[in-house]
């Protein structure tokens, strides 16, 4: 699991109204609808930008906030792999692996990388190669790494069940 | 060896021995949700199965879009009666005279209990570490999970040790304590942990107070947060709680923390927290005078009877100068500030009364500010947007505090309506 991405940074205490809106959170709303929507307060041309492939990389407290699972949903649906930052809370952790984003917390990193810089992320050796050199983040436990292969909790629920059932 | 809180909890969730940083797979005794249900059931039934694993764990209640202001989220209200009613769930609070703010609920109804393990599709479900459950906040998404398995996985987290002692001075409440710490701490000064609150300060606490400490530690990071329970939770619980099997579990004297903070609540005076940022702490003598042009006093933080109790005290025979909202936080809540003369307080001074309900707090309905506007609350949020325009900006206080900067369309110093003791003491 190596990939490589442009940078889009962003600076510390990222809340979840900020990436997503209270006022849309309780619409019913489909995925592409959530990313036309995505970080709609703190950068507002993010939504129609073409941003498939790219990494987010942010300081403290990405995520802060709102236990909102859209602020998760609508930046993976604009296809960004990765949140790179220097903490990330805790709910937005949890719903970024439940929902197939990769969480990647790696202080030393963050102040290495700018706006437009090209990465390389090895998820399982736990590697982010910068231009100005090479930092480590603590390896994702096997069960973590079991859900993001699954492409998420939901799907990985919907195999065990399906398993029970054959 | 000498556990935390969160080890104790835990293990007895788990069925075993715990200690920290163990990953367990746990069954929580209820799971709570508001409007995101019916998100929660289109990922349910995406999953394939037909029921729920326990429809008598699952607890829903509408506080974030009452009364729905579109017809998107009353589209979204039908879908969730309707999965109720599909699954034989009984534990459901519609709006009407049963329902109210879903923390206040799950508290008032006893469905939070010491030694319970409780998820909620919720941020703020950590405060039903007030009673002494664990309490924690999840994903939509992972709540369809566990409605359909039952568990999810969580590891035992590392804890913090919050000694509170003394007692307040007039004018002062547990909303400018937890502002205090979370300006003293920081926004992320709890990432991860269970925050234990310890001390003669907190036993001298109604459990309403304690709710407004234990909700704010999603503020700065946290996992959970917990009270000891004692007598007043025994007492609140012996007719109203749901589940009887609960027990009391409390940390041993001696188990090890990543932190300790000691607090006199004698020494704090009013608090504030200025726009962007929860830990953006202002003590009252340097945010006075700022201009507002909306107070709101009500949501889970600083909603409850005390604390329209505090407001009312202030604004009787006054006038509020600015957009003043109440909404108390519970219906149960509302009927007893009506019993009490409180609603017709806030009338007679210029206030409006809203159903109980989020709205405001989470900028969906009920008071939403303008460009470049000012609101002074007793929320527990105040991130740019988050009410409104994106323009807008929010101040977080006591109620006391919010009722004070009513009357005087600026931020105020309570104390200088509460037993005349104005200026006196310095945090």
């Amino acid at each position: 699991m190596t990939f490589q991405s442009k940078v889009i940074k962003y600076g510390d205490e990222v809340s979840t109204d900020l990436i997503f809106p209270g006022k849309y959170t309780y619409m019913m709303l489909t995925e592409e609808q959530m990313a036309e929507h995505a970080l709609e307060t703190l950068d507002p041309e993010f939504g129609s930008r073409d941003v498939a492939g790219d990494v987010i990389v942010a300081g403290w407290n990405w995520g802060c906030g709102s236990a909102r699972e859209q602020a998760v949903k609508c930046i993976r649906k604009k296809g960004i792999k990765a949140v790179i930052a220097k903490s990330i809370s805790r709910i937005y952790y949890r719903n970024s692996i439940n929902e197939g984003l990769l969480p990647i917390v790696c202080p030393e990193a963050v102040d290495q990388m700018e706006n437009g810089d090209s990465v390389e992320v090895d998820v399982l050796a736990g590697i982010i190669h910068t231009k100005n050199g090479d930092f480590s983040f603590p390896k994702f436990p096997e069960f973590v790494l079991g859900i993001l292969n699954s492409g998420g909790l939901i799907a990985q629920v919907k195999n065990e069940i399906a398993g029970k059932n054959a | 060896m000498a556990k935390t809180f969160a080890e104790k909890a835990l293990g007895r969730a788990a069925g075993y021995e715990v200690q920290e940083g163990d990953i367990v797979t746990v069954y929580p005794d209820f799971c709570l949700s508001h409007e995101n249900a019916s998100s929660v059931a289109d990922t349910f039934h995406s999953i394939g199965q037909e029921k729920v694993y326990d429809p008598d764990r699952i607890v829903i209640v509408f506080d974030h879009t009452v009364p729905p202001p579109t017809g998107s989220y009353a589209n979204s209200h039908i879908k969730t009666r309707q999965f109720v009613k599909e699954q034989g769930i009984k534990h459901f609070y519609d709006m009407n005279c049963h329902g109210g703010i879903c923390h206040q609920i799950l508290c008032q109804e006893g469905y939070s209990a010491p030694g319970l393990l409780i998820v909620g599709s919720d941020s703020h479900t950590c405060t039903h570490g007030a009673v002494g459950a664990f309490a924690t906040g999840i994903g939509r998404s992972e709540m369809a999970a566990v409605w359909a398995t039952g568990k999810l996985w969580l590891r035992v987290p590392q804890s913090m040790k919050i000694t509170v002692n003394g007692e307040f001075k007039p004018g002062v409440a547990a909303k400018d304590l937890i502002l205090k710490i979370a300006g003293d701490i920081s926004s992320s000064g709890a990432d991860y942990l269970s925050m234990e609150f310890h001390g003669e300060g907190i036993s001298r606490m109604s459990i309403g107070e304690r709710m407004t400490l234990c909700n704010m530690a999603i503020e700065m990071g946290a996992k959970n947060a917990a009270c000891k329970p004692d007598e007043k939770v025994f007492a609140h619980l012996k007719d109203r709680a749901k589940k009887k099997d609960w027990e009391a579990v409390w940390a041993d004297e001696g188990a090890s923390y990543v932190k300790e903070l000691v607090y006199d609540l004698g020494d704090l005076i009013p608090a504030t927290a200025l726009p962007g940022r929860v830990d953006n702490y202002a003590p009252i003598t340097k945010s006075a005078g700022r201009k507002i042009d909306q107070a709101f006093i009500g949501t889970c933080t600083n909603g409850r009877l005390e604390d329209l109790r505090a407001a009312a005290e202030i604004l009787r025979g006054r006038n509020v100068v600015v957009r003043t909202i109440v909404q108390p936080a519970s219906v149960e809540i509302y009927q007893k500030a009506l019993k009490e003369g409180l609603i017709e307080t806030f009338i007679e001074s210029g206030c409006v009364v809203n159903h109980p309900g989020c709205g405001p707090c989470v900028g969906v309905c009920g008071g939403i500010i303008g460009d470049g506007e000012v609101c002074i609350s007793t929320a527990n949020r105040n991130f740019t947007g988050r009410m409104g325009s994106k323009t807008s900006e929010i101040i977080l206080a006591s109620p006391a505090t919010v009722a004070a900067s009513a009357v005087n369309g600026v931020v105020t110093d309570p104390r200088d309506f509460v037993n005349g003791s104005a200026g006196k003491g310095e945090a």
